[in-house]
């Protein structure tokens, strides 16, 4: 099984610990990442705000890109994989709009390469009896919650993966890995990631909110699959009571799989998680 | 006079079609940032309706919207007032409207300027810029300073190949929203 792969900018810079859980895991599962060549920055959300039709033309790049390698794209951050969909979508319900995006970004559309979210691939293609038989420390004692965001989802005609109001394949996929996964109330509530800078404040009350709510549930820790978020409710969760570490879903899968490097992603969060794994006997290797 | 043709103006400019809402205010119930809002996503509906064009593009709200998609998701009608926000925030923008969050709208030009210039994201330059254009110098400076030593702000950008044809994008959208 192979995939071609789209980092996005921050899994090479303030999300580096998911690029690398990324790598590593799918090394272990064996399913081979061929990294588009020359990517481009999708967009992210400054592009649909000031730009329509640049915010299709970005991503669509991408999706040129991807066209001819002939292999479907995993994209592990969920706001550039609502925006490669979504120029995706476009082009093919959207006659005027893809010849003008062909005519821009110098290519014809064939609407033959699949974008998919990492939560997708691992979840449905590689599946999780897959998951299941490389788990050599389970996740027990580890109490988590799932928290997916907006842009994984949203708009569901769009994301066409699961159901935007209650998804739960990242909870399944965390349950295969022995962790104990509760039900919330906030699993694709907004964590404010767009205004994390302009509007700090806004930011600071929605990503506390998600960690109280998370607490309420029984969480010790937040698991996602966007580093948006995960950046955001680290950054902007308030010091109120106990930190509340964000891991990213592969980050787990690595943990639960027992490979070596784990320790080393740990070490670039802004919430050190290792307190929290040596209460459950998941630190040292 | 109520300007009855702005909501065809919004209406194209956004792909929707405002005039369906019948207020059930599912959109400003879900909303996670109403609080933050002066009027609120149906309110906004009604107000482009009634030619409200100056209150709406001054107004905080269409850049307080973290653009979620909550709103759109669960209209009854299939309004996806994400973009009708977005169709304002470009239309403020274009015709130079005394714009309510300026930060907003730097931070996003910053963002496009340094994909313009490199094809991808280059967050060194826009903290360094952002801080120095809206002049908040000292925000978030232990967590910023954390990461650089924990290696997740490259200091050095890595400019693609291809940023010739990001710019040449650039170019070729820079006109009439299409």
């Amino acid at each position: 099984m192979d995939f071609s792969y789209y980092p996005g900018c921050s899994l090479e810079s303030t999300a580096a610990e998911y690029g690398e859980s990324v790598k590593a895991v799918f090394k272990a599962l064996q399913v081979e990442l061929h990294e588009l060549e020359d990517w481009n920055c999708c967009g992210a959300s400054s592009a649909h705000s000031l730009n329509r039709a640049l915010s299709l033309a970005l991503p669509a790049r991408n999706l040129a890109i991807a066209q001819g390698s002939g292999r479907d794209v995993v994209v592990p951050c969920a706001a550039c994989y609502n925006r490669l969909k979504m120029a995706d979508y476009e082009m093919q319900h959207n006659e005027e709009r893809r010849a003008f995006i062909e005519q821009v970004v110098d290519f014809e559309y064939t609407g033959t390469v699949a974008v998919r979210p990492v939560l997708d691939v691992i979840g449905n293609a590689i599946g999780l009896e897959r998951i299941k038989a490389l788990v050599t420390r389970p996740l027990t004692g580890l109490n988590v919650v799932s928290y997916y965001g907006c842009l994984l989802v949203r708009p569901p005609e769009v994301a066409q993966f699961e159901n935007p109001e209650n998804p739960t394949l990242m909870s399944e996929v965390l349950t295969a890995l022995g962790a104990t996964v509760h039900r919330w109330s906030h699993t694709t509530e907004c964590c404010g990631g767009g205004l994390m800078l302009p509007k700090p404040d806004v930011a600071v009350r929605l990503a506390s909110r998600l960690v109280e709510r998370a607490r309420e549930a029984g969480a010790d820790a937040m698991v996602t699959s966007c580093p948006m978020c995960q950046m955001t409710l680290e950054m902007r969760q308030n010091d109120s009571g106990q930190p509340m570490p964000l891991f990213f879903i592969t980050e787990l899968m690595g943990l639960a799989f027992g490979l070596d490097a784990a320790p080393s992603w740990w070490k670039k969060h802004l919430i050190d998680p290792t307190q929290l794994l040596q209460s459950v006997g998941l630190n040292k290797v | 006079m109520i300007d009855t043709n702005f909501v065809n103006e919004v209406n194209a400019l956004s792909e929707q079609t405002i005039q369906l809402c019948y207020h059930c205010h599912k959109c400003t119930a879900g909303c996670p940032v109403v609080e933050d809002m002066t009027y609120g996503p149906d309110r906004i509906l009604r107000m482009v309706q009634f030619g409200e064009k100056e209150r709406l593009l001054s107004s905080h709200d269409i850049w307080v919207c973290a653009s979620c998609e909550t709103c759109g998701t669960r209209c009854p009608n299939e309004i996806d007032i994400a973009r009708v926000m977005d169709a304002l925030r470009r239309m403020a923008v274009a015709e130079g409207a005394a714009v309510a969050e300026p930060d907003s709208v730097k931070f996003h030009r910053l963002f496009l300027g340094l994909i313009q210039r490199m094809g991808r994201m280059h967050e060194a330059s826009l903290m360094g810029f952002y801080k120095l254009w809206t002049l908040h110098l000292m925000d978030d400076m232990d967590s910023g300073v954390k990461m650089i030593l924990k290696g997740k702000v490259p200091i050095i950008p890595h400019p693609i190949k291809g940023r010739g044809d990001v710019k040449r994008i650039f170019e070729a959208t820079s006109s009439e929203e299409k």
